[in-house]
């Protein structure tokens, strides 16, 4: 949980956890629960740390001369160095609950699609994280991406749950109008998965899938890229050797079962309910491709975040609050239940419970427990949309080479910290790039045109 | 002899109505349980899967469950699920919105057009272009320049129904026959007293007919832009419920939205026989 780790621990790293045992509480909690239960009862605490490592990131980009740093100086020593240069408290106390003024509105629309990625935006209203800031919020259930994305441009929704990618297509103008769109946080990592029809359940290899039928639930979502990806690195050309389409995910389950296809790469609850009903199996978690991937995004018109600043800054703050609930294993039983009911994903709880404890079913006759099948951190880092762009460049959407990082940032709010720091006068971090590596190749932000050039199933 | 033929005739409705939902009973019984399952791994499991339930609900369930909702019509859980009773009454006004709509410009058009055949063939090539989309493609290109999806759907039902309704107007109008309107000029009835004297009374039967196919029209789209723009309305209650694969949910909506859509077609129907006289 490198959102709410300490900064100022050498043993935290600021960087996502790339074995993923820090999303796993029952695994990992020797060394990281009692940070994680502190950071989370103690709000205040919680928002100091975020500042901490924006401040920290900004000073020390690389995480092992930072551990050195602190290793060699001590943490409380470097605390007091940090803050003689930058007003750690003047920042951290622009962030704190009470600091947010008027609230321009206070009635709020957010739109969001009946998936487990949208947990933190929908767990916020039944659960009161929304109203503890003042907000009278309703979550609107929608029907489908396109759908999600044409009310929030009209401005029916204040704000949305959207695919990451989506904030990138439209302001870039891939798909729809260009129009200036922000992604403050990032709502959920991992939790998506491969899922193939019971006939399939000798067939692992993908690269006996030649002729399959896959589904996707959108065009530009990580599920298409992470597919693709996942494909290309078994030597499939996901334009040639297989169908994929988009396919909107309660008819991913019935098609399934009406044998129209062979299998998805799905958001969560479906995965889960072709298990449940017995029609398919899951033959891959999407952590097992790129651990800390991210998914969907809490996200807003750059004009109702200028036009609305205390409003958004109140919203955001209940995203991050329930985020920071959501990441704590003993609270997703109860998160299960509240998100279940049919006003919000109407699903059996069971199903709900699987995904969200990661104790499941597999469809195969096991039950895994991957207490990390699905985890919640909200920072969003710019070079996960580089990351994504140039999965756009590499299949064609994007029809030639963009200043990868420039739009990477202007889309990708690194806001909760970000702004909080430019209200108290301070400079902004820019260091919210980092290497990933996917399916064990590396992938470093600063090299896009390299990195698209080294694949050898592409389109451009 | 005539009410005999009534009784066989409902004898047989009856005969055809039990044997389907004997087949559909019989056709629904399932599999046998999954053996040798794990427990803890059955507990994971739904029961189609488990018990061997059949994925499709048998006549007992969905009866049952019609019965639930309509003892249960007006609930209000949040923005996302509310009873039946109140998805239709979203949908109905939807629909009535809409339809209002294309009387108020269907009717006047259809007169010009009627009375006028240099209108009448200046329009039609308009007509004969735009009749024919299907009311649903409207949809993006009104959400985008609308940009509401609640007008936008009320649009939508406006442009399904008006082209019927014009049609038919249009005919009605035209149709009139001669000399009722020889009669009309002789005795000097002015025009607007000509209108609504002579050629409506003349043309209604036609014009309601077409109301008629309208209002149908209308009712079959509204379930299908619900279900694309959702939020309220019986389509969007259909589209929640095959999110939830619940068919026993889906099936009730349908008979509800058939049983809405025979009430809207009765009404109308009793309208056009009002105002048909016998010549
Ligand atoms: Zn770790
Ligand atoms: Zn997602």
């Amino acid at each position: 949980m490198a959102m709410f780790d300490d900064a100022f621990d050498p043993g935290s790293r600021l960087t996502r956890c790339s074995c993923g045992k820090h999303a796993s509480q029952t695994a990992h909690d020797a060394e990281a629960a009692g940070q994680r239960a502190s950071a989370a009862a103690d709000e205040d605490s919680r928002y100091g740390r975020i500042i901490d490592q924006a401040v920290m990131r900004a000073l020390f980009p690389d995480d092992t001369t930072r551990r050195n740093f602190l290793k060699t100086v001590g943490a409380s020593t470097a605390l007091a160095a940090v803050s003689q240069f930058f007003p750690l408290a003047a920042a951290k106390e622009a962030f704190a609950a009470g600091t947010i003024g008027p609230l321009e509105k206070k009635d709020v629309k957010i739109g969001f699609i009946p998936i487990t990625c949208a947990t933190p935006i929908i767990m916020a209203q039944p659960m009161g994280f929304y109203s503890k800031y003042g907000l009278n919020a309703e979550v609107i259930k929608t029907a489908g991406w396109a759908i999600i994305r044409d009310k929030a441009m009209n401005k029916e929704y204040d704000a949305a749950h959207m695919l990451s990618p989506m904030p990138l297509a439209i302001s870039l103008g891939v798909g729809s109008n260009p129009v200036p769109w922000t992604m403050p946080a990032i709502e959920n990592i991992n939790g998506q998965a491969i899922t193939l029809a019971m006939k399939h359940k000798d067939r692992r290899d993908p690269k006996d899938w030649k002729g399959f039928k896959l589904a996707v639930p959108f065009d530009y979502s990580m599920h298409n890229y992470l597919l693709r990806y996942f494909l290309a690195e078994h030597g499939i050309d996901p334009d040639k050797d297989v169908q994929i389409r988009a396919v909107p995910p309660p008819e991913m389950v019935a098609n399934l079962r009406a044998d129209n296809i062979d299998g998805f790469l799905a958001p969560d609850p479906v995965n889960q309910r072709a298990v449940y009903d017995g029609v398919g199996f899951i033959h891959i978690l999407s952590k097992e491709i790129w651990d800390g991937h991210p998914c969907c995004a809490f996200s807003a018109s750059r004009e109702f975040v200028t036009q609305n600043p205390n409003t958004f800054q109140a919203l955001l703050r209940s995203i991050v609050d329930a985020t920071a609930y959501a990441t704590k294993a003993e609270n997703r039983k109860e998160i299960a239940a509240a998100i279940a009911p049919a006003n919000y994903l109407n699903q059996p709880v069971t199903v709900v419970e699987q995904v969200l404890t990661g104790t499941f079913a597999d469809g195969l006759g096991n039950i895994r427990k991957v207490p990390d099948r699905i985890g919640f951190e909200p920072f969003p880092w710019q070079s996960m949309a580089v990351w994504i762009l140039t999965q756009m460049r590499r299949w064609g959407q994007l029809k030639e080479d963009i200043n990868y990082g420039s739009v990477a940032t202007q889309v990708y709010l690194a806001v909760d910290a970000n702004r909080a720091m430019r209200e108290a006068g301070l400079t902004p971090p820019n260091e919210s790039f980092k290497k990933h590596v996917i399916m064990g190749k590396e992938f470093d932000p600063g090299k896009p045109r390299e990195y698209i050039d080294s694949f050898a199933i592409k389109r451009s | 002899m005539i009410s005999s033929l009534r009784l066989r005739a409902a004898i047989v409705s009856v005969a055809l109505l039990a044997g389907f939902l004997l087949l559909w009973h019989l056709g629904t019984q399932g599999t046998a349980p999954t053996a040798n399952l794990d427990p803890e791994y059955a507990r994971l499991m739904g029961a189609t899967a488990v018990e061997g339930k059949s994925a499709f609900p048998g006549p007992a369930e969905v009866l049952g469950k019609f019965w639930w909702h309509l003892s249960h019509a007006f609930y209000d859980n949040g923005p996302n699920d509310k009873g039946l009773g109140i998805q239709l009454i979203f949908s109905l006004a939807r629909v009535l919105g809409g339809f209002g709509l294309a009387v108020a410009v269907a009717l006047p058009l259809g007169f010009l057009i009627g009375m006028s055949p240099l209108m009448h063939r200046a329009l039609d090539p308009f007509f004969q272009v735009l009749k024919p989309i299907s009311p649903l493609a409207w949809m993006p290109l009104a959400l985008y320049t609308i940009k509401d999806s609640a007008t936008s759907a009320i649009f939508v039902i406006f442009i399904c129904s008006l082209w019927p309704m014009l049609l038919n107007t249009a005919f009605g109008v035209a149709a009139v026959r001669k000399e009722w309107l020889n009669v009309a000029r002789t005795l000097e009835v002015g025009p607007f007293r000509k209108a609504f004297r002579v050629i409506l009374p003349a043309a209604a039967p036609t014009i309601l007919t077409g109301m008629r196919i309208s209002i149908g029209i209308a009712w079959l789209v509204i379930v299908a832009a619900e279900m694309l723009v959702g939020g309220t309305g019986i389509g969007y209650f259909v589209w929640n419920e095959w999110n939830n694969l619940s068919i026993t949910n889906v099936i009730n909506a349908i008979l509800v939205i058939g049983l809405v859509g025979m009430v809207l077609d009765l009404i109308l129907a009793r309208l056009v026989k009002l105002v048909t006289y016998p010549e």
